[in-house]
């Protein structure tokens, strides 16, 4: 799994981890179904704190992006997110503001901000059709 | 029951007129990965010997997974792997023998552990350990650390002066250590990217006294970095309540705030300043801006 963890993000390493799987389920890299690392080897392999990986686990298994079973561990959740509307509301409005700050400090119009995310969107949706079609094939 | 791993009470030690430990607490529950911090000359050595039983409290109360280590030095001792900074290890033996001899003295030594942690680490036992490069000698100290499982790995500063690939192995020891279930590792490390990593609980030291001791989400989640910014440039730092020191120049100024964020926030409106960026500060910052204060 391509996780990179800094020190200096500002931001808490759990919620780094949080953040590169969504991304990592967004771009189609990982799907329904498929494994993630057992807590114990994932920290070995970002030299992280076992307890930082798991309580990110928990964090996405909250979040109904994942899920953990007894015996075939922690995989891919099947649904989306099962989350209620108004959180799904607050988490995305925390983003935007973040985004619109920083487009407005780049002298970015809003214009160009919104072709962009098509654009990126579109990127993002060919990823997953391509990863489910070959999931398919195989 | 005491659950704690190491508890540490009211401990003074001087060295001639120098306090090298004041007063200080420390209290380890199990499981956990304890990070101690501090410049050289602190005090984490001086602490890590009273915990070894090496040194003696001159005031207080030292205890290590429920024994003094003064006292009962077999129980502690038999429990605990131990790498320090001078890695002293027998110069004259070969990895094998270095094996065998600790074999003796612990146990609980396990052998195909041994030989695993040899193979992880690429050491030849035939190797005399005089003739070790730098990392093989640490990775050799390790090996005696960590061979018989011991419930309380103690490091000190294992990681100065080495390079990245043994770093990783070190940190990665640690790693496996702790997650396996009731095993506590403490280390100290004036890296302080890897205690931010690693460490579940910190505690920073300063002039032999802990300025800081609390679990490192709540260190971190209770301090502030904040980037302000002026319009018209500044000569001298500004001085905001609830601001710690400043760094920057002319019109940008860096502090990390160690307390009330929202009176600084309206300390800094009032100045005519506005803040351009709000993150979590990393470990180095939150040590740079307590030690400066107790300075």
């Amino acid at each position: 799994m391509q996780i990179r963890i800094s020190s200096d993000d500002g931001s808490p390493i759990y919620l780094q981890i949080v953040n590169q799987i969504k991304y990592l389920v967004a771009a189609g890299r990982y799907g329904a179904g498929d494994r993630l690392p057992p807590v114990r080897k994932l920290a070995e392999q970002l030299l992280v704190n076992p307890n930082t990986v798991a309580r990110a686990y928990r964090e996405l298994e909250s979040a109904g992006l994942i899920t953990t079973r007894q015996g075939s561990g922690t995989t891919i959740a099947d649904h989306g997110s099962p989350l209620a509307n108004s959180e799904k509301v607050r988490i995305l409005t925390e983003r935007i503001d973040m985004l619109l700050a920083e487009s407005s400090q780049l002298e970015v119009p809003l214009e160009t901000l919104l072709k962009l995310i098509r654009q990126r969107q579109q990127t993002l949706q060919q990823a997953t059709k391509k990863r489910s079609i070959s999931k398919r094939k195989g | 029951m005491d659950e704690s791993v190491i508890r540490v009470e009211g401990l003074c030690r001087r060295f001639g007129k120098q306090n090298a430990l004041e007063q200080v607490n420390i209290d380890v529950r199990p499981g956990i990965v304890f990070g101690l911090v501090g410049e050289n000359g602190a005090g984490k050595t001086t602490l890590i010997k009273h915990l070894l039983g090496q040194l003696e409290a001159q005031q207080g109360s030292v205890q290590v997974l429920g024994y003094d280590p003064v006292q009962n030095p077999v129980e502690v001792l038999e429990n605990i792997g131990y790498l320090s900074e001078e890695r002293d290890l027998p110069d004259r033996m070969t990895i094998g023998q270095l094996m065998r001899y600790q074999q003796a003295f612990f146990p609980n030594w396990d052998e195909t552990y041994a030989h695993q942690l040899c193979e992880t680490f690429q050491l030849d036992v035939t190797q005399r350990i005089q003739r070790l490069s730098r990392g093989q000698r640490v990775r050799t100290g390790l090996l005696a650390a960590l061979a018989h499982r011991p419930q309380l790995l103690i490091l000190d500063e294992p990681s100065s002066g080495l390079d990245p690939a043994v770093r990783h192995d070190i940190l990665g020891a640690i790693i496996r250590t702790v997650a396996e279930e009731g095993r506590n590792v403490m280390f100290s490390s004036h890296l302080l990217d890897e205690v931010q990593r690693v460490a579940d609980e910190v505690a920073i030291m300063h002039r032999g006294q802990i300025v800081m001791c609390d679990p490192l989400d709540q260190i971190l989640g209770s301090h502030h970095r904040l980037t302000i910014r002026f319009d018209e440039p500044q000569t001298v730092a500004p001085d905001l309540p609830g601001g710690g020191h400043w760094n920057g120049e002319r019109h940008e100024w860096t502090t990390v705030c160690n307390g009330d964020l929202d009176q600084l926030k309206k300390a800094v409106a009032a100045a005519g300043a506005q803040i351009v960026e709000q993150a979590q500060p990393s470990l180095e910052d939150v040590f740079i801006e307590s030690v400066s204060r107790e300075s």
